[in-house]
C-alpha cells in the first residue's frame, strides 16, 4: 500500500497536523544546503479547478460552464482529481514526490489583491499589517551562513517574501545579468542622507557583494542537459536549476507564474497556465535529479487567494478564499495533506480553510531547514510532509 | 513654524535651489537656463508659470496615424486563419511599441512638463493595460482622456474613466450584467481609485457592481454604450444611501465622501512632496480640494505652495521613477532621439513599461524603484549615455538610436558654461550634496559624469 493511500483511508487531518517525533534529539544544525523553491501563482489560482472535487455533484452544480467533465479528470483518490492540463505532474505523484496541501487560507480573509498577497508574503493574520517578509522573519531569527552570497534570489516578480530587515536580496532576471551588474555599480562608501538614499546605498552594497559571489560560481556552472520548454516559467525554472547547478549557496530561489486572475473565459487561461507551468517543473525535476540536487530542493507553491466556488456571469471565477498548494521535492512525502473545504458549507459564498497557510511556513522552517527556532511552528503545526 | 520660515521668502525672487526643486518636482528637471529664467520671479509667481503657462489638453506630437482608424472588431478574430491571427497578433505588438514610444517622444518634447507628469500620475492611478486590453486604439484614447482632464477636474475625470472603453475591459465590466456581476471595477473603484481600504464594505462593492452592469463597450465602434437590458434597476444600498442607482450616481455618492479627497490628495503628497504626509497639512490641502469640486489645480498650486513642498530637508528624498531618470537625463543634455523606441524598452528593463503597469495597483514606486536590477540598468545607461558619441564599431545600437552628440559637443549643446565651478556643477545636477565629492582635477565632462553616476543622482 502506497503512503498517500494509507493516508486517505487514516483521515489526513489527525494524522498531518502533528509533529514528527524528532524533538528528542540532539539539535541538529540547520540544514543551509537545502533551497526552498518558492512559486507565487500570481493573481490568485482557483483551487477547484486545479484538485477538481471530480465526485462531488455540488461542483457541477455550481459550475455549469467551468466544471471540468468527470470523465476527462486525472483521479488521484476517489474524491478528488488533477486538471488534466497537469498532466505532465502525474510522474512525480506517482513517484510519490508531489505533495498537495488542501484548503491553505487564513481566518478573516482579504479579497484584494494586494492586501492578500501582502498577508501571504509577510505571514500576517488577516487584519495584522507586517512591514518584513515571512523569510527575513524567519532568517532574522536563524541567519543563513554569512558566507552565502545572498540571502535569496529573486527570478519572477517582486521580491514581497524576502523584503525587509538586513536581507540580501538579488533581483535578477537571467544568470548572466549578474555579471554585467557586478562590473557597473561600485560599492559605496559614504554614509547615509536620508531614507531614499540610504537605501539606494544599500542596494548598491548588496548588489556589489553578492553579484561578484555569484560571479564566480556561475562562471563553473555545469551544463544542465535537459531542454527547459521557452516559456517564461521554463526560463525561470531553468535559470533556478542553472543556480543550483553552480552550487550558488542560497537558501531561497523565487519565482513567479501567472496571470491566474481568471474574472473571464478561464477554463482557456487557468488551462494555459497550469500546463505551462507542469511542463516546466517536470524540465525541473529532471534537471535536478541528473544533478543529483533533487533531495536538496523543495518547491512550494503559494498564491493570494483561492477563488469563489461558485462561477459569475463571465466564464470565470471572482476573488476567494482558501485552496490546495503544491509541495514537489525529492525529500516530499506526496499525498494528500489537509482537508478539502465542504462545497455545501460555504461562508458567504467562499470555502472555509483547514490548514493555515503559515503551517507551510513552518513546515520550509522546522523541517526543510531544520531551524530550531523560527516565527511560525510554535502556533501553525508543521506538516509531517517530507521525509 | 515652518511657514514663518519660509514665508518671507515668497515676495522676493526665489533661490537657485527653490527653482530647481519646482522644475524637478512638477516636471523632469530644468536645464540650466531654465533654472535661470524661473529664478528671475517671485515663488508664488513661478508657481503660476509652472501650472498655468503653456499646460496642454491634448500631446504635440503627432501620434501614429493607426490610431483615427476603428479599433479592430476583436469577434472577426473567430473568422480568421492561423496566419492571420498571427498577423493580428504581430501587427498589436508592433503597435503596442510605438504607442509607448510615441509618448516618451511627447514627454522629451513638450514645452508643460508638468503635463505629462500628471498625465502618467492619471495613467498610474487609473490604470489600464495593453497586456490585458489588447487594443493599442483603446489605450491611446484612453491616454488623450487623461491627458485632457490632467489638470482639469477630478469629477469629470472619474466620471469620464468609468466609461472610457480600456477601463471597461480592463476591469471586466464588459461581463458584469444584471443578475451575474462581475465585481472587478466596483472593488478597484472603492479601493484604489476613490477611498482607499478601510472606507469600505464588501456589501458596497457588491451593491456598486450592479449599479455598472450594463456599462459596456460596443466592439464594433469601440466606443462606449450602455446597455438597458443588462443593467440591474434594482435598489441599491450603498455606503448608507439607498435608491435604484446607476454608475453615474454611485460616482457622485462616494465624491461626497470626504475621505476622496484626503485619498487623492495624499497620493499627490507621495508624487510632489515626500513619503510621510503631514496629518494636519494633507487636511487643509484636501479640504482646498474638495471646495474646489475637485479642480485639480488649485490643489496643485497649493501643494507646490506649501511649506512642506518648501521645506529643503524634503529636497532629494524621492526616487526618481525610470520615466523621469529617462526623459529628465534625456532633457538635461539636449538628447534628441532618432526613434525614441529605445527609451520605452529601457523604461521597461528599469520597471515602468508605459502603458502596461504591473497591475490594477499600478507601479509601487518610492524606494521599490530601485532594486539590486534597475539600479544597475539604470548606472548603466547614465554611464554609456555620458560617453557620447563613440566610433562608429563601438556605437552600438542604444548610441546610434539615442542619436548621441560626440562628447565634446555635449555640454556646449546642453547649454553649460565651461567655467562651472564644482559647487555650481553640483547644485545643477543633484537635489543634494552628492555622496562622493567630485574630484578637483577633472574636466567638466568627467565632472558631469561623476555627478550623473553619483547616487543621488537617481533622487528628486
Amino acid at each position: 500500500m502506497k503512503r498517500r493511500d494509507f493516508l486517505q483511508l487514516a483521515g489526513v487531518a489527525s494524522l498531518t497536523m502533528t509533529c514528527p517525533a524528532i524533538a528528542a534529539n540532539a539539535p541538529r544544525p540547520p540544514r543551509w544546503d537545502r533551497t526552498l523553491v518558492l512559486l507565487e501563482l500570481n493573481g490568485g489560482n482557483d483551487g477547484l479547478n486545479t484538485v477538481v472535487p471530480y465526485t462531488d455533484p455540488q461542483y457541477y452544480r455550481l459550475r455549469p460552464q467551468l466544471a471540468i467533465a468527470r470523465d476527462s479528470v486525472l483521479p488521484l483518490s476517489e474524491k478528488l482529481a488533477l486538471n488534466p492540463a497537469l498532466e505532465a505532474l502525474m510522474p512525480a505523484w506517482s513517484a510519490n514526490e508531489l505533495g498537495i496541501v488542501l484548503g491553505v487560507g487564513y481566518a478573516r480573509p482579504n479579497r484584494s489583491h494586494f492586501r492578500s498577497i501582502e498577508i501571504w508574503e509577510t505571514g500576517s493574520d488577516g487584519d495584522e499589517v507586517l512591514q518584513q517578509g515571512w523569510l527575513a522573519r524567519v532568517f532574522s531569527q536563524t541567519p543563513p551562513p554569512r558566507a552565502y552570497a545572498a540571502h535569496g534570489i529573486v527570478i519572477g516578480r517582486a521580491p514581497g517574501p524576502l523584503q525587509g530587515g538586513g536581507m540580501r536580496t538579488v533581483i535578477m532576471r537571467d544568470a548572466q545579468q549578474i555579471i554585467r551588474q557586478a562590473q557597473s555599480v561600485q560599492a559605496a562608501s559614504s554614509a547615509i542622507g536620508n531614507a531614499a538614499l540610504s537605501h539606494i546605498l544599500n542596494v548598491q552594497r548588496d548588489l556589489y557583494q553578492a553579484s561578484s559571489k555569484l560571479r564566480q560560481k556561475l562562471a563553473r556552472a555545469p551544463q544542465l542537459g535537459v531542454a527547459f520548454p521557452k516559456t517564461r516559467i521554463g526560463h525561470q525554472l531553468e535559470t533556478a536549476a542553472t543556480l543550483l547547478a553552480s552550487e550558488a549557496q542560497v537558501p531561497v530561489i523565487k519565482i513567479s507564474h501567472g496571470s491566474f486572475d481568471t474574472h473571464s473565459q478561464q477554463r482557456g487561461k487557468q488551462d494555459r497556465q497550469l500546463a505551462a507551468l507542469a511542463v516546466a517543473l517536470m524540465a525541473f525535476r529532471q534537471a535536478m535529479q541528473a544533478a543529483h540536487l533533487w533531495d536538496r530542493v523543495l518547491v512550494l507553491s503559494y498564491s493570494e487567494f483561492g477563488r469563489r466556488a461558485a462561477e459569475n456571469g463571465s466564464h470565470g471565477t471572482d476573488h476567494g478564499t482558501a485552496a490546495p498548494h503544491f509541495v514537489l521535492g525529492g525529500r516530499v512525502t506526496g499525498g494528500f495533506y489537509g482537508e478539502q473545504p465542504s462545497l455545501t458549507k460555504l461562508f458567504d459564498g467562499d470555502l472555509q480553510h483547514h490548514v493555515d497557510y503559515r503551517s507551510l511556513y513552518a513546515t520550509v522552517a522546522r523541517h526543510w531547514w531544520q531551524l530550531r527556532d523560527d516565527p511560525f511552528s510554535r502556533t501553525y503545526p508543521p506538516l509531517d510532509c517530507l521525509s | 513654524m515652518l511657514a514663518l520660515l519660509v514665508l518671507p521668502v515668497a515676495v522676493r525672487a526665489m533661490s537657485y535651489d527653490e527653482a530647481r526643486h519646482l522644475l524637478a518636482r512638477t516636471g523632469f528637471g530644468g536645464t540650466s537656463a531654465q533654472i535661470e529664467e524661473l529664478r528671475r520671479v517671485p515663488y508664488a509667481q513661478g508657481v503660476t508659470q509652472v501650472l498655468h503657462d503653456n499646460t496642454r489638453g491634448t500631446a504635440l506630437t503627432p501620434p501614429p496615424a493607426w490610431v483615427n482608424e476603428p479599433p479592430p472588431d476583436f469577434r472577426q478574430r473567430r473568422n480568421m486563419s492561423q496566419a492571420q491571427r498571427k498577423q493580428f497578433r504581430q501587427q498589436r505588438r508592433a503597435q503596442g511599441i510605438e504607442l509607448k514610444s510615441w509618448w516618451y517622444g511627447e514627454m522629451i518634447a513638450t514645452p508643460s512638463p508638468v503635463t505629462e507628469r500628471m498625465t502618467v500620475f492619471w495613467h498610474n492611478h487609473f490604470t489600464s493595460s495593453l497586456r490585458r486590453v489588447h487594443s493599442p486604439t483603446l489605450m491611446y484614447r484612453q491616454n488623450e482622456l487623461l491627458r485632457r482632464h490632467a489638470l482639469g477636474n477630478f469629477r469629470e475625470l472619474l466620471h469620464a474613466v468609468a466609461k472610457d472603453p480600456a477601463m471597461v475591459l480592463y476591469l471586466d465590466n464588459q461581463t458584469n450584467r444584471k443578475d451575474k456581476p462581475n465585481e472587478n471595477f466596483a472593488r478597484e473603484l472603492l479601493e484604489l481609485y476613490t477611498l482607499g481600504k478601510g472606507h469600505y464594505t464588501e456589501r458596497d462593492i457588491k451593491e456598486a457592481a450592479r449599479a455598472f452592469t450594463g456599462w459596456m463597450v460596443n466592439r464594433r465602434t469601440g466606443q462606449f454604450r450602455f446597455n438597458a437590458r443588462r443593467h440591474d434597476k434594482g435598489t441599491k444600498h450603498f455606503l448608507n444611501r439607498r435608491g435604484s442607482f446607476d454608475g453615474d450616481d454611485i460616482l457622485d455618492i462616494l465624491l461626497e465622501q470626504p475621505q476622496v479627497a484626503v485619498f487623492i490628495t495624499a497620493k499627490l503628497w507621495r508624487e510632489f512632496i515626500s513619503d510621510t504626509p503631514n496629518k494636519q497639512e494633507l487636511t487643509r490641502l484636501a479640504a482646498i480640494f474638495r471646495d474646489s469640486n475637485y479642480q485639480i489645480k488649485p490643489l496643485l498650486r497649493a501643494i507646490l505652495l506649501s511649506p512642506y513642498f518648501r521645506a529643503p530637508a524634503n529636497r532629494g528624498t524621492l526616487v526618481k521613477s525610470p520615466v523621469e531618470l529617462i526623459v529628465g537625463t534625456a532633457r538635461l543634455f539636449d538628447i534628441r532621439p532618432n526613434g525614441p523606441r529605445r527609451l520605452a524598452g529601457l523604461g521597461r528593463q528599469f520597471g515602468q513599461d508605459l502603458f502596461d503597469p504591473p497591475n490594477v495597483k499600478g507601479w509601487p514606486g518610492g524606494n521599490a524603484w530601485i532594486t539590486t536590477s534597475t539600479l544597475a540598468a539604470r548606472q548603466q545607461f547614465l554611464g554609456r549615455l555620458l560617453r557620447g558619441r563613440e566610433m562608429s564599431q563601438q556605437q552600438g545600437p542604444l548610441g546610434a538610436q539615442l542619436n548621441m552628440r560626440k562628447r565634446q559637443e555635449m555640454l556646449p549643446a546642453a547649454g553649460l558654461p565651461a567655467d562651472l565651478s564644482n559647487k555650481q556643477l553640483e547644485r545643477l545636477v543633484l537635489p543634494i550634496p552628492a555622496v562622493q565629492p567630485v574630484p578637483d582635477d577633472l574636466d567638466l565632462h568627467a565632472r558631469i559624469t561623476h555627478l550623473v553616476l553619483d547616487p543621488v543622482y537617481q533622487l528628486k
